[in-house]
């Protein structure tokens, strides 16, 4: 199936535009579509009439043109017959919106959707869902424009079964600064699932990172899942909810027991290298730290920091989570040292936290990150930059991301994100270096890269 | 997969589980090693054998009323004489659904489990970890999608809390990693063919020495009609 026309539709057709209701959830989706985006939208309702100035046909063959996505959102009873029509008529794809099917226990008008689907190669997305989010394409959400909160484009797709944690983590990406290429919510993926959206973004060229949200995966679909995203050049993330679900089944041998439902999800995601989120927090943080270096590394962590106490907890936070912290060899540390300007020589620690002190200067920071750059021993650096010592630059952020492209081994920042240090926050983010605004994040920014190492 | 362990286990659907001189039968079928076995409907029979293996020997109740023996008192190790097997077998008889006894050699080694699932999400699933009786006490164990390889099994030691004791820790011997991939080649290959049959098995303990690894035990659990084991997932 071509899942193309679902994000860059040319043109479009919402089903079930009311001339009553003007929050009808269609007449949100026609509005947005047809004053904001370069699609062309055409409203549909069997009554027709005219929406606003603008002609309401009454099927969708009536459409003038071919249309490559129809918006599906009327009553549940109507959906099969009019996603018959789309079929009929030629419609590329097709976003089911609307609720009432196996979520209700209305399983066999469901099958009747897939049947029709099945029959002419219809892809669709839904039922019960909030449909696609394809930046500068078009939008089916149903949330009133000024409502929502737009990430920057980027190149993280996000696909959820949950329509209001997609949106969620739309407001979270746009917090971060992390970019999106497409945002699907897939609701009861009757038809298109999770590994046909792998599929596609593995193949789509905005992407770089496939994030999922998942409740959980049908019959043998996770092994089809995982072998894929093995395969799978570009990074991929899950976050499972329903970790403590299935336990209260009585089982009658040590490894039906041991082997809980989740255990078995997170370890076998971690075999194959599928990234897993643990909770929200993680989800934005590794799409950030991915978007950024889609790369796998051991995780060992090299930290530069201006004050011992923030060193201290980042290589608890590491230790935490298995990353390890080398300690330099003496020669290594006497060489940093050398380096270092008269204010911080005498007092800097050089081991590992290589602690630069409140008396660094601009100088010293690119030093150490230029010095732990080429140690074998290191694959990650995280910086901990504390914009108020007094030696320090604005230009920091930005000079610092520089020593990235020259060096090529992976800068992850911590910053505080209060205004008042925005411009050191952009110098890092501008050059595609990912910033956290907790220690705790800098460092699950480098844990990402080792989880998508496969075991 | 040979028409014996096919046999065994249509013979064994209606029960739901395989007992266990099957279950080991199965193993050997397989080509994983399991001790020398007798399964004994008579005093006379379980004391030649264990007179021709020679003492010690455990004794195990076989009895499809009884799954967990251990915890209904149906195995006695260490038996050192005719007499002690004669009274052990005495004991079983008056168990409920009593079927013999299963005698078999005594051995020593390092327990392992390993263990398999037929997952609803991901089909076969291989567990490998600490085993005997504590096992989920421990709790130190590591999974892996079926089917694996040597790689995997490798990797899969080194993830257990406990690797070390393995590996000869103070002085005592490392388990044979040559033996152990063997055994865990040899089982996730046996649980990919039976994937529609099995619902979980455990390998337990899987005794582990410097030169073989041998199931000791041995429980699978098929899957039933009666009870379905994971209902659909809606949506």
């Amino acid at each position: 199936m071509n899942l193309q026309p679902l994000f860059e539709p040319k043109t479009m057709a919402v089903i079930g535009v009311s001339l009553a209701n003007s929050r009808h959830p269609a007449n949100v989706i026609y509005h947005k579509n047809h004053l904001r985006y370069p699609v062309k939208v055409f409203p549909v309702n069997p009554r027709g009439g005219v929406l606003q100035g603008e002609r309401v046909f009454t099927r969708i063959s009536e459409v003038p043109e071919k249309v490559d996505l129809a918006v599906i959102a009327v009553r549940a009873e109507y959906v099969p017959d009019i996603l018959s029509d789309c079929a009929q008529s030629g419609a590329g794809a097709a976003a089911v919106i609307s609720g009432g099917f196996a979520e209700t226990g209305q399983q066999g008008l469901q099958e009747q959707l897939v049947a029709i689907a099945r029959e002419v190669n219809l892809p669709f997305v839904g039922p019960n869902c909030l449909g696609i989010y394809s930046p500068s394409h078009m939008d089916t959400f149903f949330l009133p424009s000024e409502r929502m909160v737009r990430p920057d484009p980027g190149n993280v797709a996000l696909v959820s079964q949950s329509g209001g944690i997609l949106v969620d983590q739309m407001i979270k990406f746009a917090e971060e600064g992390v970019g999106l290429s497409r945002a699907v919510s897939i609701g009861n993926k009757a038809l298109i699932r999770e590994l046909d959206f792998l599929n596609y973004f593995a193949q789509d060229t905005e992407t770089k990172v496939i994030a999922f949200y998942v409740e959980g995966f049908g019959k043998r679909e996770g092994r089809d899942f995982v072998l894929a995203a093995s395969q799978c050049p570009k990074p991929v993330i899950v976050l499972k909810a329903g970790k403590s679900a299935g336990g209260s089944r009585a089982v009658s041998s040590h490894t039906a027991s041991l082997a809980g439902d989740y255990e078995t999800f997170s370890t076998i995601l971690s075999q194959y290298g599928v990234v897993e989120a643990k909770n929200e927090f993680e989800m934005v943080t590794f799409c950030e730290s991915l978007s950024c270096y889609q790369q796998s590394i051991q995780g060992n962590v090299g930290i530069v920091t201006g004050s011992g106490g923030h060193g201290a907890l980042a290589v608890d936070v590491c230790s935490a989570h298995g990353l390890s912290v080398p300690s330099l060899p003496g020669q290594a540390q006497r060489e940093i040292r050398e380096n270092l300007s008269s204010s911080a020589q005498a007092i800097a620690s050089v081991a590992n936290p290589v602690d630069l002190t409140g008396s660094a200067v601009d100088d010293d920071f690119a030093f150490a990150i230029t010095y732990l750059s080429r140690r074998p021993e290191i694959d990650c650096i995280v910086v901990l930059l504390l914009p108020y010592l007094p030696g320090i630059t604005s230009d920091l952020g930005a000079r610092l991301s520089q020593v990235y492209y020259q060096e090529g081994k992976p800068l992850l920042a911590y910053v505080p994100h209060v205004e008042k240090y925005r411009m050191f926050i952009e110098g890092f983010e501008i050059n595609r270096i990912p910033v956290s605004p907790s220690i705790e994040g800098a460092v699950l920014l480098a844990e990402a890269m080792r989880r998508s190492k496969p075991f | 997969m040979s028409a014996e362990i096919k046999d065994i286990i249509s013979a064994s659907k209606e029960l739901g589980w395989v007992l266990e001189p099957e279950a080991k039968r199965l193993c050997s079928l397989a080509g994983l090693t399991v001790p020398r076995f007798i399964w004994a409907t008579g005093v006379d029979e379980a004391v030649r054998f264990a007179q021709e293996i020679g003492y010690p020997v455990v004794a195990k109740i076989v009895s499809p009323h009884v799954l967990h023996k251990s915890d209904a008192g149906g195995v006695v190790v260490g038996i050192g004489s005719d007499e002690k097997l004669g009274e052990a077998f005495h004991r079983f008889s008056e168990f409920r659904g009593f079927a013999g006894m299963l005698v078999e050699e005594m051995l020593a080694g390092i327990e392992l489990i390993a263990g398999a699932k037929v997952d609803y999400q991901f089909g076969p699933v291989i567990l490998m970890g600490m085993g005997g009786t504590g096992v989920e006490i421990y709790r130190d164990i590591t999974m892996r999608m079926a089917p694996i390889g040597q790689e995997q099994v490798e990797s899969m030691v080194s993830s257990l809390k406990a690797h070390q004791l393995l590996e000869g820790y103070r002085g005592s011997a490392p388990i044979s990693m040559r033996q152990l991939t063997c055994a865990m080649v040899a089982f996730s290959d046996l649980v990919m063919d039976l994937e529609g049959l099995i619902e979980s098995i455990d390998l337990n303990p899987l005794l582990c020495t410097s030169d073989r690894c041998v199931v000791a035990d041995a429980r699978i659990m098929l899957t039933t009609e009666k009870a379905p084991n994971v209902p659909e997932i809606p949506k």
